[in-house]
């Protein structure tokens, strides 16, 4: 019977790691203590050393395999005088059970202290296989429902694989549930109230929430709580921008009315073209990274806001973003707006220039990982030449998700939009 | 001669020994070598006799309320020396069986003292020699704690106790004062309050029992003062001048007000210091800090190889913390999966004295500050029948819930046996069971449990005997 090797566990907390790399190929000889595959975890990477003598007879995870549960069988090795055929029969098998394994040709990681009388009960049981019924603790139950995860898609780290908090703490932490965008409403169970906080005392008028308004509670809710936020600040002089918007629409025949806003949007889907990187979201244990420049416009509508998709924006010109702007703009505020029109987008502007804002931090709009805060164009004195002078100022504030775009990719993108902001001639280059 | 291991433990205590033989049903050799008696302090000199002194206290307490139960006795006394005998008797009894559950295990008990010497390697002094070696893979350093001495604060084991001195006193003094209100000094206070003795308990913070919850406090506090016990709190003790047999104490009252209290003997509890000189710490990657070794949730220290567990490496200074600690070292030592560091919120706590005091999890004042939004739950001795029957009609169960995830936060419990009860929400802590698990489980009547149940029903509106 070949020796089973198993994927082994790093660390006590480790259930899966990705097998980055085979050291020895099938039909090597392999001696106690060598260095036979590379593991990686998100923490680090290490060898696994061989226990047993014999020949690598069969890889049964290939290299570069992602998501190996932990004591998943990796490989096969024949024992001296061993037949290749015996290989075929033991691969078929299903993996032994764990508690017959003990002790026997595991492989075992280099720091690993494993210990070959260790009784069965001392090892808890591998993940939850076969069979409908979830193992979870009640706890756990509830809270992967007000959540909205699935508590299929997870693995337990209690005894037995059982589900427990920290699982889907970890599994909230990590960005899962809420997938389902839809409405998902707080207090799913009538015995657990949502968490509602007690009126206040005197006089008040109470105004339930509409749904734009529970979404918005919720959402942002959501993104100040679990989006690490960081902010860039820049200063962007725009008198030649203001020329420029100036000679445009004072042409004979022009069919638009560019604002400054306008040109915002044509600089972020240029400052994004240029830095892909930072067009993107973030999903768990990935990256979204989006192929179209979408650009979400903050709108403010009675009783809330909503943020309508400039789609395609570094693909258009000033005048037709321009004039597709003051359309969805309009539909928003006669909430005519499709689903489609206000779905989507992959970085958000929220400008409040025209209420007199200098300078204002926005909360990310999730799933994005950047919203950019305009504030208003001013005269303010700035030092040119050692010499002070006055110019057009308008402050932009970026709020970054670091979990995607770091600070120096996001300062790369604020950068884009000031020169694009302060040079806009250069886009006829 | 030098022995080698696999693991050796420092220390016989409840951290020590349960490791040790942990370790050794793991298939690891072990070693454990211990410089006083097994057990440690709390099988000898804390948990177990005090617990034998405070049952002879509430044995006495019961004679004097006899009538209650329509019995009635003359001339009621107690023979001193026979209580004390019979808590050194206890100690003695189970300190013997911890020896003999360590050989059943096979693990290598070594009396002496020792010291890190090296890598993976001890260097033991025992009564026969000063130079033996044990090498050991792994070393466990599990030696405990003793009492804090403050500056001016000082026991002199004559006049001035320790919690060492105060389980074995010649007499019962005719006055006492205890200094700190933490478990120690109340048990031994409600201890020396029933067999006669006027006692003082001078606490520095503005309430006994500090790190109950606030309103189990004020409940423990009015019913000590009821058996004529002197609690003063937000108070300090300015300085202690022990004469020929008795000791004035001048101690600062709330507000500012300064009194001279003269009394017989007094008993230091003012805290834990953890027992980390002579180990042979120095030079090595492990830190002391506030006089206890620092260790990551998986009992590391800094130095590879060695682990620290229970009360050496801090609060809660508790027995069972210790052993469970011990359990989690060497379990992940073996490389056994599925570990999780402790929960200090799965850890309860209970004190001895009458009455009895029991809590696991978050005070209500805690979990407001975490910032859960809150339900609690209380239930009354007084309406249950168990605890009338039993003439206990004095405490309360208090429970608190998050109200987003019905997850029991914590329990708190002053009362009749509330120390046996409390395990119950323990377990449903580790359980993770929510409101509604608890409502649904059935609770034997009549029986003091049915309060745990009362108090979850109230958390929610429901409570049927109250």
């Amino acid at each position: 019977m070949p020796i089973e090797i198993l994927m082994p566990a790093l660390s006590p907390t480790m259930t899966e790691g990705t097998l980055a790399s085979w050291q020895k190929n099938e039909g090597d000889k392999v001696e106690p203590g060598d260095v036979i595959a590379e593991i990686e975890t998100d923490k680090a990477t290490m060898e696994v050393e061989a226990v047993d003598e014999g020949v690598l007879g069969k890889i049964l995870v290939p290299a570069g395999s992602e998501h190996v549960a932990v004591n998943t069988r990796i490989a096969l090795l024949l024992a001296e005088g061993e037949d290749a055929s015996a290989l075929d029969e033991a691969a078929a098998q299903p993996s032994t059970p764990l508690a017959e394994r003990q002790g026997n040709g595991a492989a075992q990681p280099t720091q690993a202290r494993q210990t070959e009388a260790e009784p069965a009960e001392a090892k808890s049981e591998a993940p939850q296989d076969g069979g409908d019924r979830i193992i979870a603790s009640p706890l756990a139950r509830r809270m992967a429902k007000q959540a909205g995860l699935d508590l299929k898609a997870l693995r337990g780290s209690g005894p037995h694989g059982r589900i427990i908090k920290v699982d889907i703490e970890a599994a909230l932490a990590a960005g899962k549930g809420r997938a389902a965008a839809g409405e998902t409403p707080a207090a799913a169970e009538p015995p657990a109230p949502s968490p509602a906080t007690a009126p206040p005392a005197g006089g008040f008028e109470e105004i339930p929430l509409n749904n734009m308004r529970k979404t918005i509670a919720r959402r942002l809710t959501e993104a100040k709580r679990d989006i690490p936020h960081f902010y860039l600040e820049v200063d962007v002089e725009i008198d030649a921008l203001l020329r420029i918007r100036a000679d445009l629409n004072a042409r004979v025949g022009a069919d638009y009315k560019l604002s400054v806003n306008d040109f915002v949007i044509k600089a972020c889907a240029v400052a994004l073209k240029r830095v892909p990187n930072a067009n993107a979201s973030f999903g768990g244990d990935k990256i979204y990274k989006y192929q179209d420049v979408d650009i979400s416009v903050a709108v403010a509508i009675d009783g809330g806001l909503i943020t309508p998709v400039l789609r395609h924006a570094d693909q258009k010109g000033l005048a037709t973003i321009s004039n597709e702007m003051k359309a969805l703009a309009a539909r928003a505020r006669d909430g005519k707006l499709q689903p489609e029109e206000y779905q989507g987008g992959g970085f958000t502007i929220s400008n409040l220039g025209m209420y007199g804002i200098k300078a204002f931090q926005a909360v990310i709009n999730p799933p994005q990982a950047c919203i950019l805060a305009v504030g208003a164009g001013e005269e303010r004195p700035v030092v040119k030449d050692g010499a002070l002078a006055v110019a057009n100022v308008v402050t932009l504030n970026l709020s970054v998700d670091h979990r995607v775009v770091d600070g120096a990719l996001g300062a790369e993108v604020l950068g884009q939009i000031k020169s694009v902001l302060e040079d806009p001639m250069a886009l006829l280059l | 001669m030098a022995e080698t291991a696999d693991v050796a433990v420092v220390g016989g205590g409840p951290g020590g020994y349960v490791a040790a033989i942990r370790a050794a049903q793991l298939g690891l050799k072990t070693v454990l070598v211990e410089r006083e008696h097994l057990g440690g302090i709390c099988l000898n000199w804390g948990c177990i006799p005090t617990k034998a002194l405070l049952r002879s206290g509430e044995v006495f307490d019961l004679m004097h309320h006899l009538g209650e139960f329509g019995f009635a006795a003359d001339n009621l006394r107690y023979d001193f020396k026979a209580v004390i005998k019979r808590s050194r008797r206890v100690a003695d009894q189970l300190s013997r069986g911890v020896a003999h559950l360590l050989k059943k295990n096979k693990v290598q008990v070594i009396d002496g003292e020792a010291r890190l010497a090296g890598k993976h390697r001890l260097a033991v002094k025992t009564k026969k020699s000063d130079g033996e070696t044990v090498e050991a893979k792994h070393i466990i350093l599990a030696t405990g704690a003793r009492a804090r001495q403050l500056p001016g604060l000082e026991a002199d084991g004559k006049l001035v106790w320790t919690y060492k001195e105060a389980m074995v006193p010649q007499a019962i003094p005719k006055s006492l004062l205890v200094v700190g209100s933490g478990a120690i000094g109340i048990e031994f206070a409600s201890f020396y309050r029933s067999m006669g003795a006027e006692v003082t308990v001078i606490e520095v913070v503005d309430r006994i029992l500090p790190v109950e919850d606030a309103e189990i406090s004020a409940f423990a506090q009015k019913q000590l003062e009821k058996r004529g016990m002197r609690l003063e709190t937000g108070a300090t003790v300015k300085k202690l001048e022990p004469g020929r047999d008795a000791v004035k104490v001048s101690v600062e009252l709330q507000g500012g007000k300064a009194e001279t209290i003269t009394v017989d003997r007094v008993i230091l509890a003012v805290g834990i210091v953890g027992n980390t000189e002579h180990l042979g710490l120095e030079g090595t990657g492990v830190e002391v800090e506030r006089g206890h070794i620092k260790v990551d949730p998986y009992l590391r220290t800094g130095e590879p190889g060695v682990y620290a567990i229970g009360d050496v490496v801090g609060a809660p200074w508790l027995a069972h913390k210790a052993s469970h600690e011990g359990v989690l070292c060497v379990e992940q030592i073996a490389g056994v999966e599925g570990l999780h560091p402790m929960d200090i919120t799965k850890i309860p706590g209970c004190t001895y004295c009458t009455p009895q005091v029991a809590s696991v999890g978050l005070t209500e004042a805690a979990a407001k500050e975490a910032g859960y939004d809150i339900k609690v739950g209380r239930f009354p001795f007084i309406g249950n029948g168990k605890a009338i029957a039993l003439g206990e009609p004095d405490g309360m169960v208090k429970t608190v819930f998050d109200a987003a995830t019905g997850e029991l936060l914590g329990a708190h419990m002053v009362g009749a046996e509330v120390t046996e009860l409390i395990q119950g929400y323990v377990l449903a802590r580790q359980l993770e069971a929510t409101e509604l698990d608890l409502m649904h489980t059935i609770f034997p009547h009549p029986t003091l449990s049915e309060m745990m149940h009362e108090s979850v029903l109230d958390a929610y509106g429901r409570a049927i005997h109250f």
